[in-house]
């Protein structure tokens, strides 16, 4: 099925996406046509009652009721319309399936992170099945951030303390942004993720590979890929360059100054603790904005990055 | 600025743009009632406040309010009472053009005014002694239930308020004092007591809400 | 014959710099608050300014992230808190108001003077926290990001709060003022309706304000002692900081449009020198608008995990605004038939506001259609469709109202031309700027993103390039109003021929506003009974009165 988007809204790529774009596009043509008849006659009546002369005293005439039961009756009846229709499919998105896949989400500055049911923790990209509903339960580990795929027409804020809910069938294969659309500070326009809508057997094959991934891999390797996985490139750069955090370029085994007065080593033993818990020391000059990865990283993927931030380091030897 | 002498009327305390003394007291007394309203909005956001952490925490609430000392409230509230029936004696006094009475009557008002924050006063002293304060301030262990010090942060939020009201009230009460003193008010002239008296009793309204919300929680 | 400036007028009695920072005048003070939401006005344009270059391309541009989140944070809360919210109520307002009802002066003038001040003092700390390290939270400071930044939150929440009694004590002078004070044989149904719509925006700001000036003590306090009402950290809600908020938030939107609508009907009837029709339905309509704006707060809360029967009530009585609103624009069209359509500046922007304002009201009822919001919730589309309800319906207002009672003012007319061009300038410009935001927005481009994915790009650049013929069109308006101080050529009492109390004094007016007491003698818009002879005036000034082309003829008359 084709499917291109419109200038007005992207592509439909979920099972509500028709109901909401069917009465967008409703409430669109009837404001045209409203919009036309008022501009219409602002631009008669301006022209036909222009002034021609000295002033003249004017007609009385300041009520007509059956203009005024009429330009009543009308709005009133066509609001009643959206009213109705945006309500069912509001319900529509609320009532949430009995099956399908269950993901649960979590938002932090800023980042998405996704656990599955068959244990894959996954960062920003995650991957869902076609046609099957996808119930998302989701909950922030900081601040307020909202969950939003402009093709799934669906969006849910994402609470601190408390859980949100939201569902969707995808109905064609793709990759879709995701983006987040509650303010959540300075990279909240970087906290984008994509939904990877994948062909069953596809679906299948990938959650498998996925949820045993990197067990066979070289530490370093796998190192680089959660570096851009689990976001770390967001905000820890590998040329030098200062983002929000401090850069892995020559990073290694260097001293630095912590905002308490002392100084530590960036060796294994504080790579991991920052990963973990990345208050508990902060660099001078940085803010305490990195979020815990506790629970996210298995150890061995821990050793995976610091392996490769120690190879970072090596790069810059040469 | 105001140059009363272009106007018919004689009287002194009519500013320039009111007709009539009684178009200017009736302004007046119109504002005076808008402002307690917002005065109740205001105090009302906390209300509201409440209500959804009681609710919340029914019995956090009830374990917390334990700590509260049931005697002073309800001394404060006799306190307050008998204030609003001193000024309300006080403008009644003024109506007959007493100077004497009106400032003996403002003067009671003041005090029982001072006594109300005394026994307020020793209420948080001991609260801040044992940690029983807002917020990450809080220490205080014997309170059960999840979070019991939001129950501190209203009471303090609330209780505070008002106690910043009842001084301001004071110095309201101080500065008629000094206007009666200086005969500034007769018989026919009293909206500014009036006005202080309207407030005062939304004051003490005030707290007859609180002490039962706080002191008396089943 | 030739007019000259009258002896007796409040800017030039009583003299001095003094009698001006402790005047009790009304209009004088009306002067304080248009000088300041001014350069409010021209600071928090600067920014917007700024941000729409940002926005040019995707990354960085001229700022990093943090440096945008502060400018549009601060945008944000100077255009609302110091300058929408005064403009036409504090500003405007406070100058036409007691003339309009042919009173002396406000009920309370020293509260009025109070707040003034007490809108200088908060617009310090709001200043103090640009300079400090600007606020980075967006001006709704929603918890818990509001409590957890390192920016300085307080002092500008302080400004907030602040802002707020000044708001609070304009609003209790106007309502008093109103019930009080007007002219013998001005009954309600005799009021113009510019007065109640004041009428109608004071009762919100006295009724929400309050509210919100808990809400803002109450992140103070979570800031400074963690009280735990909103961090959810401390055991809080941050949800219900959500409901306070927009309990005054949603209805400060009307305390933003109400008035534009009341200058709107004012200029209507005036350009059109006809009878207003349906007076009574506009001016309850002010009334019934501001009783709903109480009641439809969390609708901007779709997305944040109400009940659904909340959502369901909300987004019911949201539409029900839509109505009295839309009713109120076929009222003005059809005031325009069969009147006498005079098309001054003041009137270009009253068919200018017509256009945007239509296009502003017609997309809130996307938004309020809950499966569409759902969609559209924090996007460019929301952007859009604010911007055309402030400032394509509040700010064009506001220019039209200003342009209308300029002459009355400062007794001065400014350059016809300049003006019709100005607003042209100014409508193509906004245009360009906002409409291709409802287009970003319905493709999915979230609102306070400092870059964007590249499919966005050229609809960015479009509206970046309209923001700067914007900033022209406001600029040129600016000239040319300063201009006509010193230069303009003196303004008759009557210039428009309207038929308000305002147009029966001197321009500018005597210090006390009319040289004698006023008793009405007509109604506000008893075109169709009334005549004012101003031919005379007007031939004065180089009008020609019998082509009907109004300041065709003015630049060539010569200067005496």
């Amino acid at each position: 099925m084709e499917n291109e988007g419109t200038v007005w809204l992207p592509p439909a790529n979920s099972t509500i996406a028709e109901d909401v774009d069917g009465l967008f596009y409703w409430i669109l043509d009837t404001s045209i046509i409203i919009f036309a008849i008022v501009i219409l006659l602002m631009a008669v009546f301006t022209w036909r009652y222009r002034r021609r002369g000295k002033d003249t005293l004017t007609p009385a005439k300041d009520h007509n009721n059956f203009l005024e039961a009429l330009w009543t009756i009308i709005p009133t009846g066509l609001i009643m319309v959206a009213f109705f229709w945006g309500f069912s499919g509001y319900m529509k998105m609320r009532v949430m399936p009995l099956e399908g896949t269950e993901i649960k989400v979590t938002g932090q500055k800023w980042f998405w992170s996704y656990q599955y049911e068959e244990g894959a923790n996954l960062t920003n990209d995650f991957a869902v099945p076609v046609n099957k509903p996808v119930t998302l339960t989701m909950s922030s580990a900081d601040v307020i951030h909202s969950f939003y795929v402009p093709n799934f027409r669906i969006k849910m804020d994402v609470l601190p303390n408390r859980y949100t809910k939201v569902w969707f069938e995808p109905t064609h294969e793709g990759v879709f942004d995701v983006f987040c659309t509650e303010y959540c500070g300075q990279a909240h326009s970087e906290m984008v993720g994509k939904v990877h809508v994948l062909s069953e057997e596809n679906y299948a094959a990938w959650i498998d590979s996925v949820s045993r991934f990197g067990e066979d891999l070289p530490p370093a390797e796998l190192g680089e890929i959660l570096y851009v996985k689990k976001a770390c490139v967001t905000c820890h750069s590998l040329d030098g360059s200062i983002v929000q955090g401090p850069s892995f370029l020559g990073a290694w085994e260097r001293d630095i100054q912590l905002t308490d007065g002392t100084t530590a080593i960036m060796d294994e033993n504080y790579l991991r603790e920052s990963i973990i818990n990345p208050r508990a020391k902060i660099h001078v000059g940085y803010q305490p904005v990195m979020p815990t990865y506790q629970g996210q990283l298995k150890d061995y993927e821990l050793d995976g990055l610091i392996a490769f931030i120690k190879q970072v380091k090596q790069q810059t030897g040469q | 600025m105001a140059d009363s002498a272009s106007h018919s009327h004689s009287m002194s305390h009519v500013a320039h743009h009111f007709a009539d003394s009684e178009q200017q007291a009736e302004s007046s007394k119109m504002g005076m009632w808008i402002f307690l309203l917002t005065e109740v909005l205001f105090f009302g956001g906390l209300f509201c406040a409440y209500v959804i952490f009681r609710a919340w925490k029914p019995d956090m609430f009830y374990e917390a309010h334990k700590t509260l000392s049931m005697s002073m409230g309800a001394t404060n509230t006799v306190v307050l009472i008998v204030s609003s029936v001193t000024m309300a004696l006080a403008i009644r006094a003024m109506q007959l053009g007493d100077k004497i009475k009106t400032l003996a009557y403002l003067w009671s008002t003041m005090a029982l005014a001072g006594v109300f924050l005394v026994i307020k006063y020793f209420e948080y002293a001991h609260k801040f002694h044992v940690g029983q304060l807002p917020g990450q301030f809080y220490t205080y262990t014997g309170v059960e239930g999840t979070n019991p010090h939001v129950f501190f942060s209203v009471y303090f939020a609330m209780t505070g308020l008002h106690g910043i009201h009842v001084i301001a009230g004071m110095i309201a009460i101080g500065w008629l004092i000094w206007r009666t003193q200086k005969n500034h008010f007769n018989a026919n002239y009293y909206t500014p007591i009036e006005m202080t008296g309207l407030y005062w009793h939304l004051v003490d309204l005030i707290w007859i809400f609180l002490f039962p919300l706080f002191y008396l929680i089943h | 014959m030739s007019m000259v400036m009258p002896k007796m007028n409040y800017l030039a009695e009583p003299k001095g710099l003094w009698s001006w920072i402790v005047t009790y005048d009304h209009k004088r003070i009306g002067l304080l608050y248009l000088a300041a939401i001014t350069l409010f006005f021209a600071i928090a344009g600067f920014l917007a300014i700024l941000i729409r270059t940002e926005l040019l391309y995707p990354g960085q541009d001229i700022m990093d992230a943090n440096t945008y989140n502060q400018v549009f944070t601060l945008h944000g809360a100077i255009m609302i808190f110091l300058f929408i919210i005064p403009s036409i109520p504090a500003a405007l307002g406070n100058f036409v108001l007691p003339l309009m009802i042919g009173a002396k002066d406000v009920a309370f003038p020293k509260l009025n003077l109070a707040s003034w001040y007490i809108y200088v003092f908060g617009s310090i700390f709001a200043i103090y926290s640009i300079l400090a390290s600007a606020v980075d939270t967006g001006w709704t400071f929603y918890t818990p990001y509001s409590t957890t930044t390192g920016t300085a939150v307080i002092s500008m929440t302080l400004g907030a709060f602040i802002l707020g009694f000044s708001s609070i004590f304009t609003g209790i002078n106007f309502i008093v003022t109103v019930h009080k004070m007007r002219a013998p044989g001005m009954t309600w149904y005799k009021l113009p309706l510019m007065i109640w719509a004041l009428y109608a925006t004071a009762l919100i700001q006295v009724m929400a304000t309050p509210v919100l000036a808990i809400t803002l003590l109450l992140l103070v306090l979570e800031r400074w002692l963690g009280v735990g009402i909103f961090d959810p950290a401390l055991g809080g809600d941050p949800v219900l900081y959500q409901h306070f908020f927009w309990f005054y938030s949603h209805p400060a939107v009307y305390i933003m449009i109400l008035p534009a609508l009341g200058i709107i009907s004012e200029l209507i009837a005036t350009f059109s020198h006809k009878k207003i029709f349906g007076y009574k339905f506009i001016a309850y309509s002010s009334l019934a608008i501001a009783f709903t704006s109480f009641l439809v707060w969390a609708h901007h809360m779709f997305t944040s995990g109400q009940s659904e029967l909340a959502a369901m009530i909300f987004s019911f009585i949201t539409f029900f605004v839509g109505v009295p609103t839309g009713i109120k624009i076929f009222n003005w069209l059809l005031t325009m038939y069969k009147a006498q359509i005079d098309l001054r500046t003041p009137m270009v922007y009253a068919l200018s506001f017509i256009f945007l304002f239509t296009i502003g009201g017609l997309t809130g009822i996307f938004l309020g259609a809950l499966s569409v919001d759902i969609h559209l919730h924090d996007t460019y589309f929301i952007v859009a469709h604010f911007h055309y309800v402030m400032m394509g319906g509040t700010v064009i207002a506001f220019l039209g109202g200003l342009h209308f009672w300029w002459p009355k003012m400062f007794g001065k007319l400014y350059n016809e031309t300049a003006g019709r061009i100005g607003a042209a300038i100014i409508f193509v410009g906004f245009n360009m700027t906002f409409l291709p935001q409802f287009v970003l927005g319905s493709q999915g481009m979230p609102r306070r993103y400092w870059t964007y994915v590249d499919a966005y790009q050229p609809l960015h650049a479009f509206s970046s390039y309209g923001s700067f013929i914007l900033g022209l069109g406001f600029i040129l308006v600016f000239v040319y109003l300063m201009h006509s101080l010193i230069w303009g050529r003196q303004a008759p009492k009557n210039i428009w021929g309207s038929l308000t109390m305002e147009w029966e004094t001197t321009s500018p007016p005597h210090p006390h506003n009319f040289e004698e007491d006023k008793v009405l003698q007509h109604g506000p818009y008893d075109y169709d009974k009334v005549l004012i002879d101003r031919d005379e005036a007007l031939t004065d000034y180089g009008y020609d009165t019998t082509t009907g082309e109004p300041g065709e003829h003015r630049e060539s008359v010569a200067k005496e």
